[in-house]
Protein backbone atom coordinates (compact mmCIF):
# COMPACT_ATOMS: atom_id res chain seq x y z
CA UNK A 1 0.00 0.00 0.00
CA UNK A 2 2.69 2.40 -0.85
CA UNK A 3 0.20 4.51 -2.89
CA UNK A 4 -1.32 6.56 0.10
CA UNK A 5 0.93 9.03 -0.55
CA UNK A 6 0.44 13.00 -0.26
CA UNK A 7 2.61 14.85 -2.94
CA UNK A 8 2.63 18.53 -3.25
CA UNK A 9 5.23 20.92 -5.96
CA UNK A 10 5.33 24.01 -5.95
CA UNK A 11 1.98 24.72 -4.98
CA UNK A 12 0.50 27.92 -4.81
CA UNK A 13 -3.04 29.49 -4.22
CA UNK A 14 -4.37 33.01 -4.24
CA UNK A 15 -7.30 34.21 -3.37
CA UNK A 16 -9.77 36.16 -5.60
CA UNK A 17 -9.45 39.21 -2.93
CA UNK A 18 -5.56 38.92 -3.80
CA UNK A 19 -3.98 37.51 -0.55
CA UNK A 20 -1.09 34.88 -1.58
CA UNK A 21 -2.06 32.42 0.72
CA UNK A 22 0.28 29.77 -0.56
CA UNK A 23 3.22 30.82 -2.56
CA UNK A 24 5.60 27.95 -2.89
CA UNK A 25 4.77 24.59 -0.86
CA UNK A 26 6.61 21.32 -1.53
CA UNK A 27 6.54 18.38 -0.10
CA UNK A 28 6.66 14.17 -0.18
CA UNK A 29 4.61 12.68 2.87
CA UNK A 30 4.51 8.53 2.70
CA UNK A 31 1.93 6.03 3.87
CA UNK A 32 1.88 5.90 7.12
CA UNK A 33 3.87 9.09 8.10
CA UNK A 34 2.05 11.09 10.63
CA UNK A 35 3.00 14.76 9.67
CA UNK A 36 2.27 18.09 11.90
CA UNK A 37 1.69 21.40 10.05
CA UNK A 38 2.54 24.49 12.30
CA UNK A 39 2.49 27.96 11.93
CA UNK A 40 1.33 31.31 13.19
CA UNK A 41 -2.19 32.70 12.52
CA UNK A 42 -2.27 33.23 8.70
CA UNK A 43 0.78 31.66 7.83
CA UNK A 44 -1.49 29.07 5.31
CA UNK A 45 -2.42 26.38 6.87
CA UNK A 46 -5.78 26.32 6.81
CA UNK A 47 -5.29 27.10 3.08
CA UNK A 48 -3.42 24.04 2.54
CA UNK A 49 -6.01 21.48 4.26
CA UNK A 50 -8.94 22.76 2.35
CA UNK A 51 -6.62 21.83 -0.84
CA UNK A 52 -6.13 18.36 0.51
CA UNK A 53 -9.92 17.48 0.60
CA UNK A 54 -10.14 19.45 -2.88
CA UNK A 55 -12.41 22.17 -1.30
CA UNK A 56 -9.33 24.49 -3.14
CA UNK A 57 -7.90 23.59 -6.41
CA UNK A 58 -4.02 24.38 -6.73
CA UNK A 59 -4.15 27.88 -8.12
CA UNK A 60 -0.08 27.14 -9.79
CA UNK A 61 1.65 23.55 -9.28
CA UNK A 62 0.72 19.95 -8.05
CA UNK A 63 -0.66 18.41 -6.16
CA UNK A 64 -0.96 14.34 -5.93
CA UNK A 65 -2.87 12.32 -2.94
CA UNK A 66 -2.75 8.89 -3.70
CA UNK A 67 -3.02 7.90 -7.27
CA UNK A 68 -4.94 11.16 -8.62
CA UNK A 69 -3.37 13.96 -8.74
CA UNK A 70 -6.14 16.99 -7.73
CA UNK A 71 -8.22 18.52 -10.54
CA UNK A 72 -11.94 19.17 -10.57
CA UNK A 73 -12.29 15.50 -12.53
CA UNK A 74 -10.54 13.31 -9.44
CA UNK A 75 -12.28 15.14 -6.51
CA UNK A 76 -14.82 13.03 -5.37
CA UNK A 77 -12.22 10.19 -5.47
CA UNK A 78 -9.85 11.75 -3.24
CA UNK A 79 -12.46 12.90 -0.89
CA UNK A 80 -12.71 8.73 -0.62
CA UNK A 81 -9.91 8.61 0.54
CA UNK A 82 -9.03 11.89 2.72
CA UNK A 83 -11.17 11.69 5.94
CA UNK A 84 -11.15 15.23 6.97
CA UNK A 85 -11.80 16.38 10.48
CA UNK A 86 -13.06 19.83 11.24
CA UNK A 87 -11.27 22.33 14.06
CA UNK A 88 -15.13 22.52 15.50
CA UNK A 89 -17.36 19.80 15.14
CA UNK A 90 -20.38 21.13 15.76
CA UNK A 91 -19.77 22.06 11.88
CA UNK A 92 -19.22 18.21 11.36
CA UNK A 93 -22.01 16.60 13.26
CA UNK A 94 -24.72 17.81 10.98
CA UNK A 95 -27.09 14.91 11.63
CA UNK A 96 -29.69 14.75 14.17
CA UNK A 97 -28.20 11.56 15.98
CA UNK A 98 -24.46 9.69 16.62
CA UNK A 99 -25.82 7.05 14.79
CA UNK A 100 -27.06 8.51 11.63
CA UNK A 101 -23.91 10.95 11.33
CA UNK A 102 -21.49 8.01 11.28
CA UNK A 103 -23.92 6.48 9.05
CA UNK A 104 -23.72 9.42 6.52
CA UNK A 105 -20.42 8.73 4.70
CA UNK A 106 -21.17 4.96 4.55
CA UNK A 107 -24.52 5.35 3.21
CA UNK A 108 -23.03 7.72 0.68
CA UNK A 109 -20.90 5.91 -0.48
CA UNK A 110 -23.75 2.94 -1.63
CA UNK A 111 -23.08 0.79 0.93
CA UNK A 112 -25.55 -1.75 1.90
CA UNK A 113 -27.56 -1.27 5.12
CA UNK A 114 -25.97 -4.43 7.24
CA UNK A 115 -23.05 -3.33 6.57
CA UNK A 116 -23.50 0.12 7.28
CA UNK A 117 -24.81 -0.67 10.75
CA UNK A 118 -21.64 -2.95 11.52
CA UNK A 119 -19.14 -0.25 10.36
CA UNK A 120 -21.12 2.90 12.02
CA UNK A 121 -20.62 0.28 15.94
CA UNK A 122 -17.07 -0.50 15.40
CA UNK A 123 -15.98 2.49 14.41
CA UNK A 124 -17.49 4.28 17.43
CA UNK A 125 -16.68 1.29 19.16
CA UNK A 126 -12.26 2.20 18.07
CA UNK A 127 -13.34 5.83 19.13
CA UNK A 128 -14.94 4.40 22.42
CA UNK A 129 -18.50 6.21 22.48
CA UNK A 130 -20.30 3.14 21.19
CA UNK A 131 -22.58 4.16 24.40
CA UNK A 132 -23.05 7.00 22.88
CA UNK A 133 -24.89 5.50 19.54
CA UNK A 134 -28.43 6.33 19.99
CA UNK A 135 -27.34 10.06 21.80
CA UNK A 136 -28.49 13.23 19.57
CA UNK A 137 -25.46 15.13 18.63
CA UNK A 138 -26.08 18.60 20.18
CA UNK A 139 -26.33 17.30 23.54
CA UNK A 140 -22.73 15.87 23.72
CA UNK A 141 -19.80 17.47 25.77
CA UNK A 142 -16.66 18.56 23.63
CA UNK A 143 -14.28 15.35 24.14
CA UNK A 144 -17.43 13.47 23.47
CA UNK A 145 -18.10 15.67 19.89
CA UNK A 146 -14.71 15.43 19.15
CA UNK A 147 -14.38 10.94 19.51
CA UNK A 148 -17.65 11.21 17.25
CA UNK A 149 -16.37 13.60 14.54
CA UNK A 150 -13.36 11.01 14.05
CA UNK A 151 -15.90 8.01 14.28
CA UNK A 152 -18.23 9.65 11.13
CA UNK A 153 -14.74 10.28 9.07
CA UNK A 154 -13.16 6.76 10.28
CA UNK A 155 -16.32 4.88 9.11
CA UNK A 156 -15.59 5.70 5.59
CA UNK A 157 -12.38 3.65 5.82
CA UNK A 158 -10.13 6.68 4.94
CA UNK A 159 -6.40 6.07 3.91
CA UNK A 160 -4.91 9.42 5.15
CA UNK A 161 -6.74 11.60 7.99
CA UNK A 162 -6.44 14.95 7.99
CA UNK A 163 -6.82 17.13 11.45
CA UNK A 164 -7.27 20.86 11.53
CA UNK A 165 -6.28 21.43 15.63
CA UNK A 166 -8.02 18.42 16.91
CA UNK A 167 -7.17 19.33 20.77
CA UNK A 168 -8.28 22.49 19.92
CA UNK A 169 -11.20 23.38 23.07
CA UNK A 170 -10.35 19.95 25.26
CA UNK A 171 -9.42 19.33 28.78
CA UNK A 172 -6.31 17.80 29.37
CA UNK A 173 -7.56 14.24 30.35
CA UNK A 174 -9.63 14.38 26.77
CA UNK A 175 -6.90 15.99 25.09
CA UNK A 176 -5.08 13.06 26.58
CA UNK A 177 -7.16 10.38 25.77
CA UNK A 178 -7.35 11.87 21.99
CA UNK A 179 -3.87 11.88 21.60
CA UNK A 180 -3.52 7.65 22.51
CA UNK A 181 -6.67 7.44 20.42
CA UNK A 182 -4.79 8.82 16.96
CA UNK A 183 -1.44 7.27 17.98
CA UNK A 184 -3.58 3.40 17.64
CA UNK A 185 -3.85 4.34 14.15
CA UNK A 186 -2.00 3.06 11.36
CA UNK A 187 -3.51 5.80 9.05
CA UNK A 188 -1.11 8.28 7.21
CA UNK A 189 -1.93 11.62 9.38
CA UNK A 190 -1.48 15.13 8.72
CA UNK A 191 -2.37 17.01 11.39
CA UNK A 192 -2.52 21.09 11.49
CA UNK A 193 -2.33 22.37 14.91
CA UNK A 194 -0.63 24.64 17.63
CA UNK A 195 -0.28 22.34 20.55
CA UNK A 196 3.07 21.79 19.70
CA UNK A 197 3.08 19.16 22.49
CA UNK A 198 0.75 16.82 20.81
CA UNK A 199 2.74 17.36 17.77
CA UNK A 200 5.94 15.66 19.95
CA UNK A 201 3.52 13.12 21.10
CA UNK A 202 2.43 12.00 17.48
CA UNK A 203 4.10 13.07 14.35
CA UNK A 204 7.14 11.91 14.30
CA UNK A 205 8.28 14.80 11.32
CA UNK A 206 6.87 18.21 11.38
CA UNK A 207 6.94 21.25 8.19
CA UNK A 208 6.68 24.91 9.51
CA UNK A 209 4.58 26.80 7.15
CA UNK A 210 5.37 30.43 6.84
CA UNK A 211 3.56 32.96 4.90
CA UNK A 212 2.72 30.85 2.67
CA UNK A 213 6.09 28.60 2.34
CA UNK A 214 7.71 26.08 3.52
CA UNK A 215 10.14 27.22 6.29
CA UNK A 216 11.55 24.29 7.84
CA UNK A 217 10.56 20.41 7.21
CA UNK A 218 12.12 17.81 9.10
CA UNK A 219 12.11 15.41 12.73
CA UNK A 220 9.89 16.94 15.22
CA UNK A 221 12.26 16.64 17.63
CA UNK A 222 14.87 18.67 16.08
CA UNK A 223 12.61 21.53 14.56
CA UNK A 224 10.62 22.01 17.93
CA UNK A 225 13.63 22.03 19.94
CA UNK A 226 15.28 24.80 17.14
CA UNK A 227 14.56 28.22 19.04
CA UNK A 228 15.38 29.95 16.70
CA UNK A 229 13.71 28.93 13.83
CA UNK A 230 10.46 28.59 15.98
CA UNK A 231 10.77 32.52 17.04
CA UNK A 232 11.19 33.46 13.38
CA UNK A 233 7.84 31.41 12.55
CA UNK A 234 6.12 33.65 15.59
CA UNK A 235 6.14 30.01 17.68
CA UNK A 236 7.64 28.85 20.87
CA UNK A 237 9.17 25.49 21.40
CA UNK A 238 6.93 23.01 23.19
CA UNK A 239 6.25 23.16 27.53
CA UNK A 240 8.20 20.00 27.57
CA UNK A 241 11.12 21.68 26.09
CA UNK A 242 10.94 24.84 28.24
CA UNK A 243 12.65 25.13 31.82
CA UNK A 244 11.10 24.42 34.74
CA UNK A 245 8.98 27.28 35.87
CA UNK A 246 10.90 27.49 39.57
CA UNK A 247 14.11 26.25 39.13
CA UNK A 248 14.73 27.52 35.34
CA UNK A 249 16.92 24.27 34.69
CA UNK B 1 -24.79 61.58 56.90
CA UNK B 2 -28.43 61.28 55.49
CA UNK B 3 -29.66 59.99 51.89
CA UNK B 4 -26.97 57.30 51.27
CA UNK B 5 -27.62 56.17 47.69
CA UNK B 6 -27.07 52.53 47.72
CA UNK B 7 -25.41 51.78 44.66
CA UNK B 8 -27.29 49.66 42.18
CA UNK B 9 -24.96 46.58 42.25
CA UNK B 10 -26.40 45.94 45.90
CA UNK B 11 -29.07 44.98 44.19
CA UNK B 12 -27.74 41.37 41.95
CA UNK B 13 -30.21 40.36 40.01
CA UNK B 14 -30.34 37.46 37.98
CA UNK B 15 -31.01 38.23 34.44
CA UNK B 16 -30.97 35.15 31.81
CA UNK B 17 -31.78 36.72 28.77
CA UNK B 18 -34.85 35.60 26.50
CA UNK B 19 -33.16 33.65 24.40
CA UNK B 20 -32.01 31.41 26.95
CA UNK B 21 -34.86 30.51 28.46
CA UNK B 22 -36.71 29.54 25.60
CA UNK B 23 -33.68 27.56 24.56
CA UNK B 24 -33.85 25.85 27.93
CA UNK B 25 -37.67 25.00 27.35
CA UNK B 26 -37.23 23.67 24.04
CA UNK B 27 -34.04 21.82 25.03
CA UNK B 28 -36.69 19.89 28.10
CA UNK B 29 -38.96 19.15 24.89
CA UNK B 30 -35.86 17.47 23.27
CA UNK B 31 -34.83 15.96 26.55
CA UNK B 32 -38.57 14.27 26.68
CA UNK B 33 -38.31 12.81 23.36
CA UNK B 34 -35.09 10.70 24.45
CA UNK B 35 -37.26 8.69 27.18
CA UNK B 36 -37.93 5.22 26.35
CA UNK B 37 -41.48 4.25 27.00
CA UNK B 38 -43.44 2.14 24.57
CA UNK B 39 -45.24 4.82 23.13
CA UNK B 40 -42.02 6.56 22.24
CA UNK B 41 -40.96 3.05 19.97
CA UNK B 42 -43.73 3.11 17.65
CA UNK B 43 -42.76 3.76 14.82
CA UNK B 44 -43.19 7.75 13.99
CA UNK B 45 -45.32 7.34 10.86
CA UNK B 46 -48.32 5.89 13.16
CA UNK B 47 -48.10 8.08 15.81
CA UNK B 48 -47.75 11.02 12.83
CA UNK B 49 -50.91 9.61 10.81
CA UNK B 50 -52.40 8.94 13.78
CA UNK B 51 -52.61 12.61 15.03
CA UNK B 52 -53.07 14.17 11.75
CA UNK B 53 -56.42 12.30 11.68
CA UNK B 54 -57.30 13.05 14.49
CA UNK B 55 -56.64 16.94 14.19
CA UNK B 56 -58.73 16.80 10.94
CA UNK B 57 -61.45 15.34 13.09
CA UNK B 58 -61.35 17.74 15.26
CA UNK B 59 -61.81 20.39 13.53
CA UNK B 60 -64.37 18.82 10.97
CA UNK B 61 -67.00 20.03 13.53
CA UNK B 62 -69.75 22.36 13.19
CA UNK B 63 -68.96 25.66 14.62
CA UNK B 64 -71.70 25.04 17.78
CA UNK B 65 -70.25 21.60 18.75
CA UNK B 66 -68.84 21.03 21.79
CA UNK B 67 -69.82 17.98 23.54
CA UNK B 68 -68.93 15.59 20.87
CA UNK B 69 -65.69 17.35 20.89
CA UNK B 70 -65.27 16.24 24.76
CA UNK B 71 -64.30 12.62 24.25
CA UNK B 72 -61.72 13.69 21.96
CA UNK B 73 -59.83 14.95 24.95
CA UNK B 74 -58.98 11.17 25.44
CA UNK B 75 -56.38 11.21 22.63
CA UNK B 76 -53.60 13.67 23.95
CA UNK B 77 -54.15 12.63 27.98
CA UNK B 78 -53.46 8.87 26.65
CA UNK B 79 -50.31 10.56 24.78
CA UNK B 80 -48.80 12.70 28.06
CA UNK B 81 -49.82 9.47 30.31
CA UNK B 82 -48.52 7.13 28.18
CA UNK B 83 -45.62 9.19 26.93
CA UNK B 84 -44.58 10.15 30.62
CA UNK B 85 -44.99 13.37 29.51
CA UNK B 86 -45.16 16.10 32.67
CA UNK B 87 -48.70 17.63 31.38
CA UNK B 88 -48.02 21.06 33.64
CA UNK B 89 -45.54 21.73 30.95
CA UNK B 90 -47.65 21.04 27.97
CA UNK B 91 -50.43 23.24 29.76
CA UNK B 92 -48.31 25.79 30.20
CA UNK B 93 -46.98 25.76 26.60
CA UNK B 94 -51.13 26.00 25.14
CA UNK B 95 -51.55 28.79 27.52
CA UNK B 96 -48.69 30.56 26.13
CA UNK B 97 -50.04 30.41 22.13
CA UNK B 98 -53.89 30.66 23.56
CA UNK B 99 -53.79 34.36 23.13
CA UNK B 100 -53.94 33.64 19.09
CA UNK B 101 -57.05 31.23 19.56
CA UNK B 102 -58.14 33.83 21.97
CA UNK B 103 -58.51 37.12 19.74
CA UNK B 104 -60.37 34.66 16.89
CA UNK B 105 -62.54 33.90 19.32
CA UNK B 106 -63.67 36.72 21.48
CA UNK B 107 -65.92 38.88 19.53
CA UNK B 108 -67.86 35.73 18.36
CA UNK B 109 -70.25 36.64 21.25
CA UNK B 110 -70.88 39.90 20.27
CA UNK B 111 -71.59 39.35 16.86
CA UNK B 112 -73.78 36.31 17.36
CA UNK B 113 -76.08 37.06 19.91
CA UNK B 114 -78.86 34.70 19.30
CA UNK B 115 -79.70 32.52 22.26
CA UNK B 116 -79.68 28.83 21.53
CA UNK B 117 -78.80 27.09 24.99
CA UNK B 118 -80.49 27.38 28.30
CA UNK B 119 -78.84 26.30 31.37
CA UNK B 120 -81.68 27.10 34.11
CA UNK B 121 -82.75 30.52 33.62
CA UNK B 122 -79.68 32.05 31.57
CA UNK B 123 -79.52 31.81 28.11
CA UNK B 124 -76.72 30.89 26.61
CA UNK B 125 -75.78 33.33 23.39
CA UNK B 126 -74.77 31.43 20.03
CA UNK B 127 -71.40 33.63 19.82
CA UNK B 128 -70.36 32.26 23.44
CA UNK B 129 -70.92 28.58 22.29
CA UNK B 130 -68.42 28.90 18.79
CA UNK B 131 -65.92 31.00 21.10
CA UNK B 132 -65.72 28.02 23.79
CA UNK B 133 -66.13 25.60 20.60
CA UNK B 134 -62.96 27.34 19.20
CA UNK B 135 -60.97 27.02 22.56
CA UNK B 136 -61.63 23.50 23.29
CA UNK B 137 -60.25 23.36 19.56
CA UNK B 138 -57.12 24.80 20.63
CA UNK B 139 -56.65 22.88 23.22
CA UNK B 140 -57.23 19.67 22.11
CA UNK B 141 -55.12 20.19 18.73
CA UNK B 142 -52.29 22.14 20.07
CA UNK B 143 -52.35 19.50 23.41
CA UNK B 144 -51.18 16.49 20.99
CA UNK B 145 -49.30 18.44 18.75
CA UNK B 146 -47.07 19.19 21.38
CA UNK B 147 -47.25 15.64 22.86
CA UNK B 148 -46.43 14.19 19.77
CA UNK B 149 -43.52 15.92 19.32
CA UNK B 150 -42.44 15.25 23.15
CA UNK B 151 -43.22 11.72 22.81
CA UNK B 152 -41.82 10.96 19.48
CA UNK B 153 -38.75 13.72 18.79
CA UNK B 154 -38.35 16.70 16.18
CA UNK B 155 -36.09 14.59 13.98
CA UNK B 156 -37.70 11.63 13.74
CA UNK B 157 -41.35 13.68 12.71
CA UNK B 158 -39.08 14.82 9.71
CA UNK B 159 -38.02 11.51 8.92
CA UNK B 160 -41.71 9.79 9.00
CA UNK B 161 -42.52 13.06 6.85
CA UNK B 162 -40.09 12.12 4.77
CA UNK B 163 -41.24 8.87 4.02
CA UNK B 164 -44.79 9.18 4.12
CA UNK B 165 -44.00 11.45 0.66
CA UNK B 166 -43.14 14.89 1.67
CA UNK B 167 -40.98 16.56 -0.47
CA UNK B 168 -37.32 15.44 0.74
CA UNK B 169 -35.91 19.14 0.67
CA UNK B 170 -38.77 20.70 3.21
CA UNK B 171 -37.98 17.58 5.88
CA UNK B 172 -34.20 18.39 5.13
CA UNK B 173 -34.71 21.97 5.61
CA UNK B 174 -36.84 20.86 9.22
CA UNK B 175 -34.03 18.76 10.19
CA UNK B 176 -30.96 20.92 9.58
CA UNK B 177 -33.03 23.91 11.95
CA UNK B 178 -33.72 21.64 14.29
CA UNK B 179 -30.06 20.47 14.62
CA UNK B 180 -28.45 24.04 14.27
CA UNK B 181 -31.40 25.91 16.35
CA UNK B 182 -29.34 25.26 19.57
CA UNK B 183 -26.34 26.19 18.30
CA UNK B 184 -27.13 29.16 16.70
CA UNK B 185 -29.29 30.17 19.76
CA UNK B 186 -26.61 29.92 21.80
CA UNK B 187 -24.37 32.20 19.28
CA UNK B 188 -26.90 34.72 19.59
CA UNK B 189 -27.11 34.40 23.57
CA UNK B 190 -23.27 34.58 23.87
CA UNK B 191 -23.37 37.89 21.94
CA UNK B 192 -26.70 39.48 24.10
CA UNK B 193 -24.26 38.69 26.67
CA UNK B 194 -21.21 40.22 25.58
CA UNK B 195 -23.06 43.31 24.71
CA UNK B 196 -25.11 43.63 28.13
CA UNK B 197 -21.72 43.30 30.12
CA UNK B 198 -20.47 46.44 28.21
CA UNK B 199 -23.75 48.38 28.54
CA UNK B 200 -24.18 50.63 31.31
CA UNK B 201 -27.21 53.20 32.46
CA UNK B 202 -29.28 52.20 29.66
CA UNK B 203 -26.88 52.97 27.00
CA UNK B 204 -25.89 50.27 24.20
CA UNK B 205 -28.93 48.56 24.82
CA UNK B 206 -31.25 50.34 22.37
CA UNK B 207 -32.69 49.47 18.64
CA UNK B 208 -29.40 50.79 17.34
CA UNK B 209 -27.23 48.15 18.32
CA UNK B 210 -29.55 45.23 17.15
CA UNK B 211 -28.84 45.92 13.74
CA UNK B 212 -25.24 45.11 13.67
CA UNK B 213 -25.74 42.46 15.98
CA UNK B 214 -27.74 40.61 14.09
CA UNK B 215 -25.82 41.58 10.83
CA UNK B 216 -22.91 40.21 12.57
CA UNK B 217 -24.98 36.73 13.49
CA UNK B 218 -26.52 36.38 10.10
CA UNK B 219 -22.70 36.56 9.01
CA UNK B 220 -21.88 33.90 11.23
CA UNK B 221 -24.40 32.05 10.07
CA UNK B 222 -23.49 31.83 6.50
CA UNK B 223 -19.86 31.09 7.57
CA UNK B 224 -21.13 27.95 9.60
CA UNK B 225 -23.36 26.99 6.71
CA UNK B 226 -20.25 27.16 4.55
CA UNK B 227 -17.65 24.93 6.45
CA UNK B 228 -21.28 22.60 7.18
CA UNK B 229 -21.53 22.03 3.16
CA UNK B 230 -17.93 21.82 3.20
CA UNK B 231 -18.00 18.92 5.87
CA UNK B 232 -21.03 17.18 4.25
CA UNK B 233 -19.11 17.21 0.73
CA UNK B 234 -16.50 15.60 2.42
CA UNK B 235 -18.35 13.06 3.30
CA UNK B 236 -19.88 12.58 -0.01
CA UNK B 237 -23.21 13.85 0.03
CA UNK B 238 -24.75 14.45 -3.43
CA UNK B 239 -27.93 16.21 -2.77
CA UNK B 240 -29.74 13.51 -1.27
CA UNK B 241 -29.80 12.49 2.63
CA UNK B 242 -29.87 8.95 3.23
CA UNK B 243 -30.95 7.91 6.68
CA UNK B 244 -31.00 4.48 7.79
CA UNK B 245 -34.51 3.43 8.61
CA UNK B 246 -34.44 2.33 12.44
CA UNK B 247 -38.44 1.79 13.00
CA UNK B 248 -40.61 -1.18 11.08
CA UNK B 249 -44.07 -0.14 10.57
CA UNK B 250 -45.04 -3.94 12.15
CA UNK B 251 -48.41 -5.22 13.91
CA UNK B 252 -48.52 -3.16 16.70
CA UNK B 253 -48.33 0.20 14.49
CA UNK B 254 -51.21 -1.30 12.66
CA UNK B 255 -53.35 -1.55 15.82
CA UNK B 256 -51.82 1.55 17.10
CA UNK B 257 -53.06 3.47 13.78
CA UNK B 258 -56.33 1.39 13.06
CA UNK B 259 -57.69 1.58 17.00
CA UNK B 260 -57.30 4.81 17.66
CA UNK B 261 -58.93 6.25 13.72
CA UNK B 262 -62.11 3.87 14.60
CA UNK B 263 -61.99 5.28 18.27
CA UNK B 264 -62.49 8.68 16.84
CA UNK B 265 -64.63 8.00 13.86
CA UNK B 266 -66.94 6.52 16.33
CA UNK B 267 -66.63 9.58 18.53
CA UNK B 268 -67.26 11.80 14.96
CA UNK B 269 -70.30 10.29 14.51
CA UNK B 270 -72.19 9.56 18.02
CA UNK B 271 -72.26 11.53 20.59
CA UNK B 272 -71.02 10.33 23.30
CA UNK B 273 -71.34 12.68 25.93
CA UNK B 274 -74.91 12.84 25.34
CA UNK B 275 -75.34 8.81 25.72
CA UNK B 276 -73.53 9.25 28.95
CA UNK B 277 -75.59 11.72 29.98
CA UNK B 278 -79.04 9.68 29.38
CA UNK B 279 -77.68 6.75 30.60
CA UNK B 280 -76.48 8.46 34.21
CA UNK B 281 -80.31 10.55 33.97
CA UNK B 282 -82.01 7.35 33.45
CA UNK B 283 -80.35 5.22 36.57
CA UNK B 284 -81.62 8.13 38.61
CA UNK B 285 -84.82 8.95 37.14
Amino acid sequence: MSHHIVQAENLAYTYPDGNKALKNISFLITHGESVAFVGANGAGKSTLLMHLNGHLLPGKGFLRIGDFPLTRETVQNIRRSVGMVFQESDDQLFMPTVYDDVAFGPLNMGLPADIVDGKVKSTLETVGALHLINRPSHRLSGGEKRSVAIATVLSMSPDILVMDEPTSNLDPKARRRLIELLKSFKHTKIIATHDLDMALDLCERTIIIREGEVAADGRSIDILNNKSLLSESNLEKPLRFQGCPVCGA
Amino acid sequence: MAGITIPAIYFPEIIISKIESSLQSLGYMDLLSYQDTALHKIDPRAKFITSLFFILTVVSFGKYEISMLMPFVFYPVFLLTAGNIPAGYILKKILYVSPFAFMIGVFNPFFDQNVILHLGNTGISGGWISFISIMLRFALTVSTALALIACTGFNNICFALNRLGAPKIFAVQLLFLYRYIFVMAEEAARMVRARNLRSFNGKGKGIKTYGPLLGNLLLRTINRAERIHLAMICRGFDGNIRIMNKYKFGLRELFFVSGWISLFLIFRFINISQLAGILVTGLFI
